[in-house]
């Protein structure tokens, strides 16, 4: 049977999906900026953040409203419940590909420590793990949710490599102990964005299947 | 709380002439707790509830086969005494239906033809905890004598469950109990219930799936006179076992 419902869960998960393309667009902005240098790239992702804001209150409100006035039950609860932390960690990722686009504006103004090569990479990834991300609340696919985990160790790892590598770039010299930690920030961010793209797709898992997999709870 | 069992239900089946209303229904009910019976029209879920007192006996054609333990004695055994039976599985319906008498005549007849009190003191007092109990003592105390008919449909329907309550039966019935009541007087029965399990096993009846979530321990889903899924009333309204109870659960049925 039809239901005039479902038209309203589908625009929450139009928003959701607009929201994602402009916070993947976001990150890959933000590293534009910091491999080419570019302050005026940079400003752009900071300004992008706000129109983020904006859509993730309306989606907040769109689960308010769908709560109050429907009471919600089984997969429609799990759906409007799951798409209110999305929306939270969706929201999250923006503002870190607004600090990183920050910290490559301040990167611009300082002799380059050395030439863009990890950072690059491990966000492709990160957007790698975001897209499948999408794609697995798009297709309800939790196979493809549950391959996320363990590319989040992936970046982890990458993490830890790039903290160490730049740590030699300041013992080398004291002088580049300021871009260092800026180097180390931004892949803390990157790592971090990781982190909520895991909780979208065990959100996923959960909306689906009923299944909690958060904090090793999958039986 | 106790879990233990009042209703046991196996392999029940019920026909009305041809119609095999109910199939191989199994099913526990446990003491102190309320259960919902949900599911589309006809599907044999108030016909389930009325086999438990044995209102259907009273249908031309009803035939009912397998078993259904009330504390381990079969409801449908031949030496039952029907009258009693009923005396321990009391019901509210869905229409108020109170007797054409007063607000405390309505409750003391049920005493009065079980010869249940002891002197016109002792009658009054089981009125007057019965009432306490269907929470409508404070609204009525001073208008015992009038007519049963001057309450309002929430009242009615509360004077009903005091009347059910006052033969202190260990089971009741309640077929969509309010179904006719406006939000407020559903919100009251609703609490009443919520109190009524403390002393009572309470099988509901209803059509607004809200309702099943809010007051309901378990929930039995029926269609086409089976039991699709039965289980604890969070789990089913979050996560049902079987697709076709959230299709039916969420609206997208049919």
């Amino acid at each position: 049977m039809e239901r005039h419902f479902d038209d309203e869960l589908n625009d929450m998960k139009r928003n959701i999906l607009k929201m994602a393309t402009m916070v993947d667009e976001s990150i890959a902005k933000a590293i534009k900026a910091l491999v080419e240098r570019n302050p005026d790239i940079a400003a752009a992702v900071e300004a992008d953040d706000e129109a983020i804001d904006m859509l993730e209150i309306e989606v907040d409100m769109q689960c308010l409203a769908l709560l109050a006035r429907r009471q919600p039950i089984a997969i429609d609860l799990r759906f409007i419940t799951s798409v209110q932390k999305i929306n939270n960690d969706l929201e999250r990722i923006a503002d870190l590909a607004a600090n990183i686009a920050h910290r490559a504006g301040v990167l611009s103004k300082n002799p380059q420590l050395k030439p863009q090569i990890d950072i690059p990479k491990m966000a492709e990834l990160v957007r790698a793990m975001l897209k499948d991300t999408i794609a697995a609340l798009v297709e309800k696919n939790t196979e493809l949710a549950r391959t996320i985990t363990a590319r989040d160790k992936e970046v982890d790892e990458f993490y830890v490599h790039v903290f160490r590598e730049i740590l030699t770039y300041m013992m080398e010299d004291n002088g580049n102990i300021k871009t260092g930690i800026e180097h180390i920030l931004i892949v803390k961010h990157l790592e971090r964005m990781a982190d909520h793209v895991t909780n979208i797709a065990e959100d996923i898992v959960y909306m689906v299947e009923g299944k909690t997999i958060r904090h090793k709870f999958e039986k | 709380m106790d879990e233990s069992i009042r209703i046991s239900v196996k392999k029940f089946n019920a026909w009305y002439g041809e119609k095999h209303a109910l199939k191989d229904v199994d099913i526990e009910i446990p003491r102190n707790r309320i259960v919902a019976m949900i599911g589309p029209s006809g599907c044999g879920k108030s016909t389930f509830l009325r086999s438990i007192n044995r209102m259907n006996d009273l249908i031309e054609g009803f035939k009912a086969q397998g078993s259904m333990l009330l504390d381990d004695r079969d409801i449908y055994d031949k030496d039952i005494d029907v009258t009693k039976l009923r005396r321990n599985v009391g019901m509210v319906f869905q229409k108020p239906n109170p007797f054409p008498m007063t607000i405390a005549e309505n409750i003391s007849y049920g005493l009065r033809i079980n010869r249940m009190f002891k002197g016109k003191k002792d009658m009054l007092l089981q009125v007057e905890k019965s009432l306490i109990e269907a929470g409508l003592w404070e609204e009525v105390k001073d208008d015992l004598d009038k007519s049963a008919f001057e309450l309002s449909g929430g009242q009615q329907q509360r004077l009903c469950i005091a009347r059910a309550l006052v033969i202190r039966p260990q089971v009741i019935l309640m077929d969509e109990p309010t179904a006719s009541l406006d939000p407020i007087s559903t919100a009251k029965i609703e609490e009443l219930i919520q109190v009524l399990k403390k002393e009572y096993t309470i099988v509901i009846v209803t059509h607004n799936m809200q309702q099943a979530a809010r007051v309901a321990d378990r929930t039995a889903f029926f269609m086409l006179g089976e039991i699709v899924e039965y289980g604890d009333t969070a789990k089913m309204f979050t996560k049902p076992d079987k697709k076709i109870t959230e299709d039916y659960i969420t609206g997208r049925f049919g």
